[in-house]
């Protein structure tokens, strides 16, 4: 369950040493445009370090590193792999041949110091014009990836147009993405809200997103956090219309009704599948009771 | 490893520590910190451990601390020792 991700700076330990109180389900470690040129170095060591000194429990941990056209990214995965993040964030991905070469790196450094093969997955960060088009072939290029997600502020300085608090010039883009993610079996995560005092446009922006399939979305100011947390959980009119779906298939059952309707609507496949995903969001949000 | 250079990592902001090193014929420690009366032993013991593992036996540390936890204090001093012994880096 991903609903929020929190981008924090990997140079601020003050930030880092808070990191899994804020009620974010993951935390974003950021290396690259947090950190100073001048201060990679300090910012790789002190993530590292705050990963095998501070026990994250309550929440993911993923590591944004460097791009593959920077000298920093291999010094980033042999620091930071070892450690032991959940998932590393590559920036900028522009195709299948940036994951392939990303995931062979991250494979010599697994095998090099002992790790189980595979154990870090990847979220590809897509940013570019070619990244967005390239979507689908990101998302199938290794088994490591878990999801996409859309980085809306570069994208539209690539695309050579105003970012707005509407939206409507990442609205192909965050279709396209949803679309290629799902299509790979994997999730995919909404660029952050930038404005940290407009928590009404954070409100409709996620409303948006969720609308549109994505599975959670990026934060880069920790009072953005509940909202997001909110969007992106099932409410109780929706779980209590999943457990009647449920509860609905077994009387049919029991009648033996080939077909079963629910509030004149008839239950069909999709609103089976619908159903199951709400009680498994609630379940990982809630726990087992609220079933 | 020798240090052939001045170095300076971390910051002078809460929650950091401000690590500046120099080449020295022995280890010598010089330590302000916010938390001096209950810390300052176990800082000083975590510089001498940090030291020891990168072989380093001369280097002025000096450290102004607001409260760093010890994974950050460990973290700026190897990045100060390692900025020390480079060419052509701050």
């Amino acid at each position: 369950m991903r609903r929020s991700l929190l981008f924090l700076p990997g140079n601020n330990p003050g930030m880092l040493g808070n990191g899994d109180t804020l009620d974010a389900d993951g935390i974003i470690l950021d290396l690259e445009d947090a950190v100073a040129p001048n201060e990679k170095d300090a910012a790789r060591i002190l993530v590292r370090n705050a990963l095998q000194t501070l026990h994250y429990k309550a929440c993911e941990i993923i590591v944004r590193i460097n791009g593959l056209d920077t000298s920093y990214w291999q010094d980033d995965l042999e620091a930071i792999i070892p450690a032991g993040p959940d998932i590393i964030m590559p920036t900028k991905v522009s195709g299948a041949d940036y994951i392939h070469e990303l995931a062979a790196k991250i494979t010599a450094v697994e095998k090099s110091c002992g790790m189980e093969i595979g154990k870090t997955k990847v979220l590809p960060l897509l940013e570019t014009a070619v990244g967005v088009e390239n979507a689908y072939p990101i998302a199938i290029a290794d088994k490591r990836i878990i999801g996409l997600f859309l980085g809306a502020e570069d994208l539209t300085a690539d695309l050579r147009c105003k970012r707005t608090k509407e939206g409507q010039e990442i609205f192909y883009a965050r279709t396209r993405l949803v679309m290629a993610a799902r299509a790979a079996g994997v999730d995919a995560y909404d660029t952050p809200f930038t404005d940290a005092n407009d928590l009404e446009g954070l409100r409709k922006d996620a409303i948006l997103a969720r609308s549109l399939g994505f599975s959670g979305k990026t934060a880069i100011n920790p009072r953005h956090i509940d909202c997001i947390n909110e969007v992106f959980s099932p409410s109780q009119a929706d779980i209590e219309y999943a457990k009647e779906v449920f509860a609905a298939i077994e009387e049919g059952k029991k009648l033996g009704k080939g077909a079963v309707a629910l509030r004149g609507k008839m239950i069909d496949k999709p609103i089976v599948a619908r159903a199951q995903q709400v009680l498994d969001a609630a379940k990982a949000i809630y726990g087992g009771d609220i079933l | 490893m020798n240090l052939i250079k001045k170095a300076i990592a971390g910051t002078l902001e809460s929650s950091d520590i401000m690590v500046t090193v120099e080449p020295a014929s022995t280890l010598k420690i010089d330590l302000k910190s916010s938390v001096e009366k209950q810390f300052s032993t176990s800082i000083k013991n975590t510089v001498l451990a940090v030291a020891k593992k990168m072989n380093i036996t001369g280097a002025n540390i000096i450290l102004v601390d607001h409260g760093a936890l010890d994974c950050t204090i460990r973290a700026r001093l190897e990045t100060a020792f390692l900025r020390a012994t480079k060419e052509g880096q701050a």
